[in-house]
Order: C-alpha cells, then structure tokens, then sequence
C-alpha cells in the first residue's frame, strides 16, 4: 500500500474539506425554491392524550397563512403509515406487532413533540404564528415512560398486549443452562443503558417540491439513505411512484444513525408541495431535533456469566428490556435483535449463549439506531461482564481476555450466536494496547493519585462488531424487509477524468476523497480526475446509503467491481486499436501495455477511443466507457480491537478525568489513515460522552427534561483526552479491498472502557451511566 | 421570535426614555439571555432597546478601585493587565464564563442584572464587596441580589457600572456545569478592608454570602479552617446536575479551593 502519494493507504487532506470550512457547503437549508412556503410542525405538548378536535380555523386567519393540515387530511389523501423495514419474530413464532403510526398524529399522541399537523405560510414568522393560533382540544392520559416497568402500565395501543412489540430469543436455552450448571462462578450484572440524543450539528430538515407540467416531485432532505426515503415514500406512504419522485440528500451535516430513517416531516412536507402545487420548506430547530428525532440506546439488562475456576467462560445469559418508544421507527426492531444479541460472543470462545430480549412501547420518542446500533450495547454487556468476572475471580484483566479470546487458528469462526467471523487477531490488538497504556506502571500512577487524595482506575473494553451491512440472504432471511447490497457507477469521461456515482451517502465520512483515492489508485489516474457524486435518486442507481459502517466494505467493493469492468473494457478497446487480443494487453500505473511489443495506450487515450469509436466491430465492442457494479457481501466483516481508559477521579468532587485513552483497532486495510482516525476520534467522543456525559431523560410525566444544550450534555474537546490510536492489520477476507470498516467502532468500544475504569477507580461493581460528578461523588461515600 | 420595535439608544437618557415610554420595553446588552429567550418565543416585549452602542459604557477603570462599564465583555475583562494587576480573581472569573462566543458578547452589566443564579458575576459582586451604579442611584453589592433572577433595580433602571474595591487578596473557584458550564457553584473568598467576605453563586435562587463560610475564615485564612465545616442546603437548588446535598458540598470544596489560591 502506498503510504505516500494519493493512492490506497494514503493520508490525503479531504476534498471537501475546503467547502465545508469556507462556508460553501450546500445543505438542504441552503436550497431555496422560487415562490416557497414555510411548514411549522404542530407538536403535542403531552406524552399521550386523546385529541378532541383541532380548531384551525384562527390559524387560518392569520396573515400569510397558507394552510395547516393534520393527519386526517393525510389520511384522506391516502398516505399510508410509516412503516418499519424489519420484521422480527417473537420466540413463539408471532410476528412483531407494530401499531398503526401515521405521518401525522390522528386521534391520539403518544410522545411529547409527535407531529400532529403542518402549518404552511408565506413566511417562516407567519407559520409560526399560524401554528399558535391552532386549537387542540388535548385529554391527557397517564404516560408510559418507564421502559422496566412498561408492561404494567396503561396499554398504549389496542393491537399490543402488555406494551409489547416482541419477545424475542437467540442462541441455545439448554446448552446455556447446562454450562451455569457446571459452572465455578457465576459474575452477574445489571446494566442500563442509557438513551442518548444523536445531536448531528445539522438538524433535519426538507424542502419539497412539486412539478405540476411533468408530476415529478422532489424532495431535498437531510437522509443518509435517499433511495430508502424514496422507496418508502413512494411503496409504501404513497405519494407518488419511484419514476416520478426525486430524492435529493445534498451535503449533510452529521446523521450517526438519526437520518437513516423515514421521519413524518419530509412526508408531509412532501406531500404538502403537490397539495399546493408550490415548493415547502422545514428545517427543525433544535429544540425540536431533541424531541422528534429518533433516540438511542435505552435498555435495561441482566447478564450473567457462567466461568470455570481458571476464568474459561462456559456459558453467558442475557435477557434485556429495550426500548422502541412510541413507533417503531424504520429499523428499530432490527437494533436490539440481530444488531446486538448476534454480538454477544464479543472476541471470545463462549460456548453456549442464550439472550432474550422484549422490546416495549413507551410513550418517549422512537429509539432507532444510533451510532453502532446494538453492538455499543452488546460490547457494553460483554465487556463490562467479563471485567467484572476478571474482579470477582482475582484475574488481571488483560489475562481473563487472552484465555478466553478465539485464536487466529481457529478463523473462520462460527459463533454460538449466528455470525460466522472471518478472521481476526485479537491478543495483537490487546498487546500493542498494553503497550501505549503502559500498563506495568498503572500501578505506580494509581499509586500516586492516591497520595493526592484521588483516584485511579484503568478499564478494558475488547469489542467486536458486526458491520458492513449486510449479506441481502442473511438479512432477508432474518426479516429484513430490503437487500442491502451497493451500486457504484464509474462513468469514464471522454477526455480521461471520471465520473464515480455511489449509491453510499457521506455525510461527514469524506467519501468524495476516501472513493476518490480507490478510484484513482486502480486507474493509475490523478485523484483530482476523480469527482465523486451521491446523494440523488435522479443520478445514482438505487443504493442502501451509508450506515452500519458500510460504505467502504459495501460501496467500496462496488466501486472496484465497475472499476474492474472499466479496466476490461478498456483493454478490449486496446486491443481493438492494436489489432490483438485483450488478454495480451496488461493494464497497469494508468497504461494499457501490449505485453508482448513497446505498444501502450494511456488511460486518457483509451478513454477518447472508446468515445470516438474508429471501426469498431459494434457486434463485439459498444462504444463508450461507463460501467455499473452491484455488489452484495459474503458475510459481515468484523472489525474488532482493544480499547484501554484510564481515568482519574477527583476525590472532593467525583469529577472523572480520562487521563489516556488508547484504540488499538484492526479495520483491516485502510484507504485513507488520516480519515480513519477521524473517525475513530468521532466515534471515542460519543463513546466517551455515553459513559460519563450523555441522557435523554424523562420525567415521569414523559416530557424530555434534557431538551436543550443547558441540559443535555454533549462532549466536547476539553471533556476527552488526546487519544493514542493505533492499528492492527487482517485484511477482510470476503471482500475485494481487504476493509472492515471504521464508522462505529469508537462509539462501540469506548463507553465499556470508560465505566471499566470508572469503577475501578471505585472499587464498586457497578455505576449508572451516565457517571456524572454526583453519581461518582455519592459512589465515592459508599465505598470508602 | 415575536415581532418587537427595535430601538437603538444614544445615551443612557435616551434609552431610559425609550423604555419609559414603550408598552413593555427591555434593554439589550450583550443579549446572551434575552436573545434565545426572544427566539423560543418565551418573551414578547414591545420594544427591545438596544444600549450596546452606549460607549461610554464600555471601558475599565482601574485605579482606588477597579470599575467596569456594564457594557465592558467579559472578554474585555479576562484580557485586561489593569485588572489582573489589581484583582486577578476577577480576570480568572471572567475568563471562565461560559465559552468563546459568550465572552465575546456578553456583558458584566447584563449578566449581573439578570441575577441568573448560575452566574459567575454575582459572586464577584457580593464576595468582593462591589457597588453597582446605575442611572439613577448606587446600590451595595450585598443588597443587590434579591430572589431567582431579581435584583434590586427599579423598572427601567439601567446599570452604568459595577465598581470593584480592591481587596486584599481574593480568588474564585467554580466548579462549571459540564453541559452549560455555568457554575453549579462558583465561590469567591476574599480579604476586603480586613474582613472576610465570601460569594457564592450557583447554589442558591441568587448569590449571597455565606456567615458559615465566613465565620470559619474570620480568624484567618486557611483550608483547615473549613475543616469539619459545613453550609445549610436548605433553600439550595436541585436539578439534573446537582442536588442540593451534593451543591453544599461542593460550596464548602470550591471555598477550599479558593482559599488553596489564596496561600
């Protein structure tokens, strides 16, 4: 690999970059439409109330108002609910049940900020004042907020028993039970995890227009997944078929999950465009992305480990409370299940696995996938488990996970808990950590804080993920409602500079360098030939977008497929020219070389050919270069390594300081370091935050008490230490370009590195998330 | 944001005029509080009168006493040699308000007449023995404060300047909200014409001073002084961040800490 240069494995600065700091990024705000009104959403104030009636006919009055419509003027129309793309299966065979959800709320409301209605006016003030003017005739009922406790309360929907969307379970009941049978020791844990807010810095936002000469709509929205956002709107809410709606993702700041999904917003504005025949736009403000985008986390777990007396863990159990909120938001279902209980081996050789998990209906808004989706949870059940199996026992920590780690032998490894990983090399990870932590003198720094009347703990986190989303066969066969494939495009422009087309969505990644610099690479051509374009319905084939760490091990893959027809071609081209065969033309640095004569054709070259197409045999060789690759993965890849926290905690005010904090992660082949720390560094703040910063909460009457920044606590720079990132290289072994993928792992390992080392530092088995000074400060009296 | 008549003062005068004569007129300062309260749509004044233009407002004083303009930024404040000569606790306070942005636009003048109970300021007013002059009159620091976001000042009356004596020694501890920064509790002990005073913000509905902290510190100076003490929680805010038990200790901390400045 290059390690200078532009090409694979080189740390080049982010195209984008230069737009994004000067200001001339172009975001859906950013786009105005001639002649567009402004949409405020009508939000209920209550976590569940009938609704009587709405009165709108004083909003109507107010000057500029152009119209304000509520669900059952959408329900009239015949939009459809939003649905939720995947079906799980409760251990007894039944489906999931999903309760109705319309765009906007009809009847009822059933969290605090649901949209119930759309005021439309000529200005964003009037809108608003449109939207005071509205009368909802509110019953307030009891709310469900608890998610421990949701089974007991009112039921919430007619259809769900219980609160309940599924009980669900994985892995082998008996052989579980049998290994805590036999087992020396038992270390048990209750977790919470705790519901966190995705905060990206750009808050949702669309603009929907209608064009009545063609009947094409286009909906520019803040997605991380536009042709998802067109398939459902198009199949499922209905408002129009594909081929005459266009969905436009333009640059977008920031989604960690949040804007993967389908929201009641860009649904009605949408549809809003075609009813007034004239453009709509909404951009939430940020007290409404606290209350209306999807959440994450939010589970309450009991996990146990079964361990022999020399630490071989026998057997794990885990059975967890998730939390769906309201709706089930578009791949809610998917999280807690095949996200989270499919990684419960975490890096080791558990023979025997049994997870439960039920997934229940509050009244707080839907939880979705966030930045990890799952698998944060999972490595936290895991990781937190085996530390403390590691105490209870006497064990160094380090040593519990080398006697318990599957071996670089033993790949490909097939879990108890349906994944097969395909390679991996966990102790070198945990090595080169020990190192950068300098584990051997944590003794003597703990030593030290101590005499100064504070504390020190250090704390593991060994995390395993699953990404690369997804092998379509398995997720369809685990109820998966689309494939989950990518489409890459290489359109070759005649005079050389290529045009990439990628059905992955960046929203902050740098895809327009990391796409750039494969392309470039196996070109042989400038990277700055290279531009890369995404994002829209009308340009792109149909894509899955970007999440799941899937971009470079899915799209990327796709990229070298049509690449590697490119090349194909071009060689045909070639040989055409030379009056020889294809497979005498070697292509290699960006030149088509005769092998056997000093004949050769640049890249450029090749390119004006295949456009100004002399003699060719048009039975055998089209004209033009321009390929198109689909590609669907083999497996997940497995992107794993080993995070080391140490933390210090002030002994009058329990604040906690990261002192150091090491990743060492195995992505297998990097395309761009520089940009794969940056991620890494991204996902290790929100780690980070979870653990000592972040909560979504509810009061009990279920209105979001952490609805703003004076609350809500995100992390910021003086919050994290300068990390160590380091790497550990096996190449994936399923897919063209040897990733894994680097998206989520900061936000998957962290937070159970942190807690390990808070506790710790502690001397207590275990400490609520967020460990927040007072928590610490009370956990401090108790275990002095 | 409500529709609101925008008016630009020239003068004090002006802008007391101004106000006298709106339906509902507030002053703008640095706007580090009315303007997000405007955009929430959680205040609807008829007139918004806007005195940050007033330069002669605006500037730092520093000689018997140090005196601040109300319109001076707590930037201006923090970046100043004169009063960190003359009371660096004041420079290192100010240097901790919030962040960046907000020490570039807000102002002494508008944070001490909010009286929001997690400003840094009132501390400094009422621990360092301040006098806040307005437009019409001059009021001590200690009688200032009055309730959750009250003062002393009259309807209309505008502040001109928060006059510093210049102790002793003093120093400011704070122990900043990790969400907000604002203080949880912020506590400013100092030596003023020989007696201890010491400031606390954060805890409590407003700044005040602390007879049990300044009780311990009367016969000298010293952390072991404020061993074994402790401060009444009683009226003491409870919230997200901290209850009212773990703010009381954390007064009784940030006075140690102050007082470790001090030696």
């Amino acid at each position: 690999m290059a390690e200078t240069g532009t090409g694979i494995g080189a740390a080049v600065k982010r195209k984008e970059d230069a737009r994004f700091i000067t200001g001339a990024g172009r975001y859906t705000d950013d786009i105005d439409q001639s002649g567009q009104a402004y949409a405020v959403f009508l939000r209920s104030p209550h976590a569940r109330a009938t609704i009587g009636g709405i009165d709108t006919s004083a909003a109507l009055q107010v000057p500029g108002v152009v119209a304000v419509y509520t669900g059952a003027d959408l329900a009239a129309d015949g939009i459809g609910d939003l649905p939720c793309g995947w079906l799980v299966k409760s251990k007894d065979g039944s489906d999931m049940i999903q309760p109705p959800h319309p765009p906007l709320a009809v009847e009822r409301v059933n969290y605090v900020g649901e949209p119930y209605g759309i005021v439309i006016a000529d200005s964003l003030q009037a809108a608003r004042d449109g939207a005071e003017a509205v009368a909802a005739d509110f019953d307030a009922l009891p709310a469900v907020v608890d998610v421990a406790t949701a089974d007991q309360g009112d039921q919430l929907y007619e259809t769900v028993p219980n609160n309940q969307c599924y009980d669900w379970e994985l892995g082998d009941k008996a052989a579980t039970d049998a290994a805590f049978a036999n087992a020396d020791h038992v270390a048990s844990l209750d977790i919470v995890n705790n519901r966190l807010i995705p905060n990206a810095m750009e808050p949702r936002a669309a603009v929907g227009d209608y064009d009545a000469a063609s009947g094409v709509y286009t909906l520019y929205t803040t997605s991380q997944n536009p042709h998802l956002e067109r398939l459902v709107l198009a199949a499922f809410v209905q408002v129009a078929p594909e081929s005459r709606l266009r969905v436009v993702s333009p640059d977008v700041g920031g989604g960690f999950g949040s804007k993967i999904f389908v929201y009641a917003e860009e649904t009605a504005v949408i549809w809003a465009a075609g009813k007034l025949r004239r453009p709509v736009k909404w951009r939430a403000d940020r007290s409404e992305s606290f209350l209306a985008d999807v959440h994450g986390r939010d589970h309450v777990t009991k996990a146990e480990l079964a361990l022999a007396g020399d630490g071989t863990f026998l057997g794990l159990r885990v059975k967890t409370i998730a939390n769906m909120g309201a709706y089930l938001s578009t791949f809610a279902s998917s999280v807690p299940t095949y996200l989270y209980g499919t990684l419960m081996a975490g890096q080791y050789k558990t023979p025997a696995i049994y997870v439960e998990v039920r997934a229940m209906f509050t009244n707080t808004a839907p939880v979705d996938a966030y930045r990890g989706a799952g698998r944060p949870e999972a490595t936290y059940v895991v990781e937190r488990l085996v530390e403390t199996a590691a105490r209870e026992l006497s064990m160094d920590p380090a040593e519990i996970r080398r006697r318990n780690f599957i071996q670089p032998e033993d790949f490909p490894y097939a879990t108890p808990v349906a994944l097969t990983y395909d390679t991996g090399d966990y102790e070198a990870s945990l090595d080169k950590a020990l190192q950068h932590i300098d584990y051997q003198g944590f003794a003597a720094r703990r030593a030290a804080s101590e005499a100064n009347g504070n504390r020190r703990g250090i704390g593991f986190s060994s995390y395993i993920e699953a990404c690369g989303l997804a092998p379509s066969q398995v997720a369809l066969s685990l109820g998966a409602g689309v494939g989950l494939f990518e489409s890459a495009e290489v359109r070759v422009n005649v005079t050389g500079s290529v045009t990439v087309i990628t059905g992955s969505h960046s929203h902050g990644q740098g895809h327009e360098t990391t796409f750039a610099q494969v392309v470039s690479d196996r070109l042989g051509i400038p990277l700055d030939d290279v531009e890369v374009v995404h994002g829209d319905t009308a340009r792109s084939d149909y894509g899955l977008g970007t999440y799941g760490s899937r971009s470079i091990a899915v799209g990327g893959s796709a990229l070298i497929r049509a690449t590697d027809k490119i090349i194909a071609k071009g060689k045909k081209i070639v040989a055409h020219n030379f009056e020889t065969t294809e497979d005498s033309i070697d292509f290699t640095d960006g030149i088509f070389a005769e092998r056997e004569s000093n004949r050769s054709m640049a890249f450029a070259e090749v390119a004006f050919a295949a456009y100004v197409p002399a003699n060719f045999p048009l039975d055998e060789l089209e004209p033009g270069l321009s390929e198109k690759a689909f590609y669907d993965p083999g497996n997940f890849t497995y992107p794993a390594g080993t995070h080391i926290c140490e933390v210090e905690i002030d002994g009058e005010t329990g604040v906690s300081t990261i002192v150091a904090f090491v990743a060492v992660d195995d992505f297998g082949n990097v395309i761009n370091p520089m940009i794969v720390e940056g991620q890494v560094h991204g996902g290790l703040c929100q780690g980070i935050g979870q653990a000592l910063l972040e909560h979504g909460v509810y009061d009990d009457a279920g209105q979001l008490v952490t609805g703003s920044y004076m609350d809500y606590c995100m992390p910021r720079a003086d919050d994290v230490p300068s990390f160590t990132v380091d790497t550990t290289v096996t190449p994936c072994t399923h897919n063209p370009l040897g990733v894994k993928g680097c998206g989520e792992a900061g936000a998957i390992g962290a937070t159970a590195a942190v807690m390990n080392a808070v506790t710790d530092a502690l001397g207590v088995k275990s400490l609520p998330m967020p460990a927040t000074p007072e928590t610490v400060w009370k956990a401090l009296g108790s275990a002095a | 944001m409500y529709q609101f008549n925008y008016r630009k003062a020239s003068s004090v005068a002006h802008a007391a005029d101004l106000q006298a004569n709106a339906d509902d007129g507030v002053y703008l300062a640095g706007g580090m509080t009315l303007i997000p309260t405007l955009k929430q749509r959680l205040a609807a004044p008829s007139d918004v009168i806007d005195v940050g233009g007033l330069a002669d407002l605006r500037g730092i004083d520093v000689g018997a006493t140090v005196r601040i303009g109300a319109l001076t930024t707590h930037a201006d404040v923090a970046a100043s040699a004169e009063v960190r000569g003359a009371i660096p606790a004041l420079s290192d306070l100010a240097e901790g308000i919030g962040d960046a942005h907000v020490r570039n636009r807000g102002t002494i003048g508008g944070s001490v007449a909010n009286s929001d109970p997690a400003a840094d300021y009132p501390a400094a007013v009422v621990g360092l023995a301040a006098t806040v002059h307005t437009n019409r009159r001059s009021i001590a620091g200690d009688d200032f404060f009055t309730d959750l976001f009250e003062t002393a000042l009259d309807a209309g009356e505008i502040i001109t300047s928060v006059e510093f004596p210049v102790p002793a020694r003093a120093a400011y501890a704070k122990f900043p909200n990790p969400a907000s920064r604002y203080a949880v509790v912020g506590v400013m002990v100092a030596e003023v014409d020989g007696a201890v005073r010491v400031g606390v913000t954060g805890a409590g509905p407003c700044a005040f001073r602390s007879p049990e902290l300044e009780a311990a510190l009367a016969n000298g100076i010293s952390a072991a002084a404020l061993d074994g003490v402790s401060v009444p929680s009683g009226d003491f805010i409870s919230d997200l961040h901290a209850s009212a038990e773990y703010r009381a200790h954390l007064v009784v901390v940030m006075a140690r800490r102050a007082v470790a400045q001090l030696a």
